[in-house]
């Protein structure tokens, strides 16, 4: 038998040399706009068009959040999962793909599929439950909301993969929060991905709360990005209320992996201000201790402030936007307000593309229930 | 997909494992996007085989292993289906499946409803399934019931080297999600003429087996040959028994057992899966009915138990139903 103890041990790798593109994420945050709006590197920044329409973007979304509260406690909207503060993560993220990508968003994900351009009156439609926002627009590949934690992960893997197979340069990214990455799907996930080189883009939402249980007590790890260097895969952690920082990373992301070059994890630290839904009540759970702070790390009053001082917004035509806005969300709003109520026996169609003898037996039964 | 080829006319003896192999050719040749994956299905083809030669003959693109983890096996394929390709999966084991029960409960049959159709999942999920090999724990698992209850998914359980063909390339060519369970007893036992070629055979039409007056069996897969065993045995004593092979439980061929329950009057249902909740139950709560009135004596079950299936080789026949124990049945019902 060979003598473990004095065998040569192996060679330990360089982290710089051999796993270049593995070097662990920073626990610090990339940032590249600072709370007080300033920017230490005004050169890595992108373009001043991008900076516009990105702060558009969020000023869209908030909006939408807003209006959300109030359409709840009006009885005109159902229980919804706001994203305020949330803003930088989502836009930053989902602006850096086209239309032929793939988006699987979370429950909480409204503002990210917004800004990929679902419309407003379907994303209000979905909220209601009704069909009419079950039926995604054909021209985008947005999945509707999921609600499952985490089974969403291993999707993306698969469309990805998918169009690796087609040959497109097409990618698809998913979205998880700090409490679902504690789930088996975002493991599995990011090791199938890597195996396989899928072009995905998974993004960490670490918002710091799984309801009502804090990021800490979900578990010990801090860093979150981390967790890529388990699979093999680059993990970055990024300042997810620096819209621009968040922006340029996962730009970087969709980059390498429609160039082949594989899956990415990237950690947005940012903060749910709200509640969990608008049912939910956070002061069983947390003080204004502990949400005080992050108010001044706003995603959208830090890149406003930025905005203003280069000259890119002026105060008139910032209220020129919020108005434009508030007509366009009024307009959806409106439209979704046509959209009729199911049939009844709309709960059968679109089981299977040709209904079954069951089916169709319970069709007659729930026609015959409500006295057609 | 391709246009349909010439009907075939020569034909191949072959085991169901065989069978099943030469579908899963037809339909990677057929069309491009098709995708064969799982545990140990390239370079091994498979723990029992069913894709040998597969990944050498259509490149480690279209037949690949993946990791060791079903849940994401299953995930995966959900979104190769989402974006247009038939994925066919292979769980090592039906009791390896469990791990994915999330994505099956939650995902697999909901994608047309949810989408009201714009997205529909044409993937297929083979799995070995059953006991009677002596295999441990969890290999002889019958879960066929679990799936069944899963509103949107399909299940077809074969019970021939020709039927598991047919069904398996239907199975393919089907818009939406099907379990394909294989009973693993069945899978090297009995060879026979297979055609050779495409063919399908449709899903939700039952088989019936043998032809008899006087009592009806219902089951399929692993127990199709006892209980055909158990009919034969009967027959010598001058009861005729109609074996119906159901061979898909969703959708389920309901009138082809109502018209045998009709004409027998008795109706006796097999499966080798526990008692309690099992798709056998299903079976006789249907007889029941919509048959009462043709009724000549209880709806009896010869099932497995509640209890797990048995890792004790030596035992393993107590639990899994036999031809005595349905020929018994059979009996029972005759002397109500």
């Amino acid at each position: 038998m060979t003598d473990l103890a004095s065998a040569p041990l192996p060679a330990v790798p360089d982290p710089a040399t051999d796993f270049p593109r593995h070097a662990p994420a920073t626990d610090i945050p990339f940032q590249l706009l600072a709370p007080d709006g300033t920017a230490p590197n005004p050169d890595a920044l992108p373009d001043p068009q991008t900076r516009l329409s990105l702060y558009q973007h969020m000023r869209r979304i908030r909006h939408f959040d807003e209006r959300g509260w109030v359409l709840y406690r009006t009885g005109r909207l159902g229980v919804f999962p706001p994203f305020k503060g949330m803003e930088g993560s989502q836009v930053g993220t989902a602006a850096a793909l086209t239309a032929d990508d793939w988006l699987f968003p979370t429950y909480r994900d409204t503002g990210a599929a917004l800004t990929l351009g679902l419309p407003i009156a379907r994303t209000l439609a979905y909220w209601r439950t009704s069909p009419h926002g079950w039926h995604m627009p054909e021209h985008l590949k947005v999945l509707p909301f999921y609600i499952p934690i985490a089974t969403q992960y291993p999707h993306a893997v698969g469309a990805a993969l998918a169009e690796q197979r087609k040959g497109t340069k097409n990618v698809a990214m998913a979205y998880i929060g700090d409490g679902g990455s504690s789930e088996g799907d975002f493991h599995e996930a990011l090791n199938f991905a890597g195996a396989l080189n899928a072009p995905c883009i998974f993004i960490l939402q670490n918002n710091g709360w799984a309801i009502s249980v804090p990021t800490r007590t979900q578990t010990r790890a801090v860093n979150l990005a981390r967790r890529a260097d388990g699979y093999g895969i680059p993990g970055v952690r990024v300042d997810g209320n620096d819209v621009l920082a968040t922006y340029q990373v996962t730009a970087e992301a969709v980059a390498r992996a429609r160039a082949g070059q594989g899956p990415t994890l990237i950690e947005t630290v940012t903060y749910r201000i709200a509640a969990h839904t608008v049912a939910d009540d956070p002061s069983r759970y947390r003080t204004d201790a502990d949400t005080a702070g992050w108010a001044e790390k706003d995603p959208i009053t830090r890149l406003r402030l930025h905005l203003l001082a280069e000259g890119i917004l002026t105060e008139e035509s910032d209220t020129a936007l919020l108005k434009e806005i508030a007509e366009e969300f009024e307009a959806a709003l409106n439209e979704a307000d046509t959209y009729p109520d199911p049939e009844p026996a709309e709960i059968l169609d679109h089981v299977f593309a040709e209904p079954t003898p069951q089916l169709v037996a319970q069709r007659a039964e729930i026609l015959r229930e409500v006295g057609e | 997909m391709t246009a349909t080829q010439t009907p075939p006319t020569a034909s191949t003896t072959r085991t169901m494992v065989a069978a099943i192999n030469d579908a899963l050719a037809i339909a990677l040749e057929r069309d491009p996007t098709t995708y064969l994956f799982g545990e140990d299905v390239g370079v091994m083809g498979g723990v029992f085989r069913a894709s040998d030669g597969l990944q050498a003959r259509f490149g480690t693109d279209r037949v690949f292993d993946t990791p060791l983890a079903e849940a994401s096996i299953v995930g995966m394929g959900i979104g190769m289906g989402l974006a247009g390709l038939r994925p066919i999966a292979e769980i090592q084991f039906a009791g390896f499946m469990y791990p994915a029960l999330d994505q099956i409960l939650s995902h697999l049959g909901r994608y047309r409803h949810r989408t009201r159709s714009r997205y529909s999942l044409p993937m297929v999920i083979r799995a070995p399934y059953g006991g009677g090999v002596h295999t441990p724990e969890q290999h002889a698992d019958s879960p066929e019931a679990i799936l069944a209850h899963v509103p949107g998914v399909k299940v077809v359980i074969p019970s021939t080297p020709t039927d598991a063909k047919g069904l398996l390339l239907a199975a393919i060519e089907d818009p939406d999600p099907v379990f394909f369970l294989e009973a693993i007893k069945l899978y090297r036992s009995n060879k026979e003429s297979v055609l050779d070629g495409h063919y399908t055979i449709p899903l939700g039409k039952a088989r019936v087996v043998t032809e008899g007056d006087d009592v009806t069996v219902i089951t399929y897969g692993g127990m199709v040959e006892v209980s055909v065993k158990a009919a034969e045995a009967a027959r010598a004593h001058g009861i005729g028994v109609e074996v119906i092979d159901l061979r898909t439980l969703v959708p389920m061929d309901l009138e082809t057992v109502l018209n045998s329950v009709a004409k027998t009057g008795r109706a006796v249902v097999v499966t080798e899966a526990p008692r309690t909740g099992g798709f056998h139950s299903e079976i006789s709560a249907n007889i029941a009915e919509h048959a009462i009135d043709s009724l000549r004596a209880p709806i009896l079950r010869v099932t497995g138990y509640d209890a797990p299936y048995p890792p004790f080789t030596a035992i393993e026949d107590v639990y899994r139903p036999n031809a005595v124990r349905v020929a018994r049945a059979i009996r029972t019902v005759m002397g109500y």
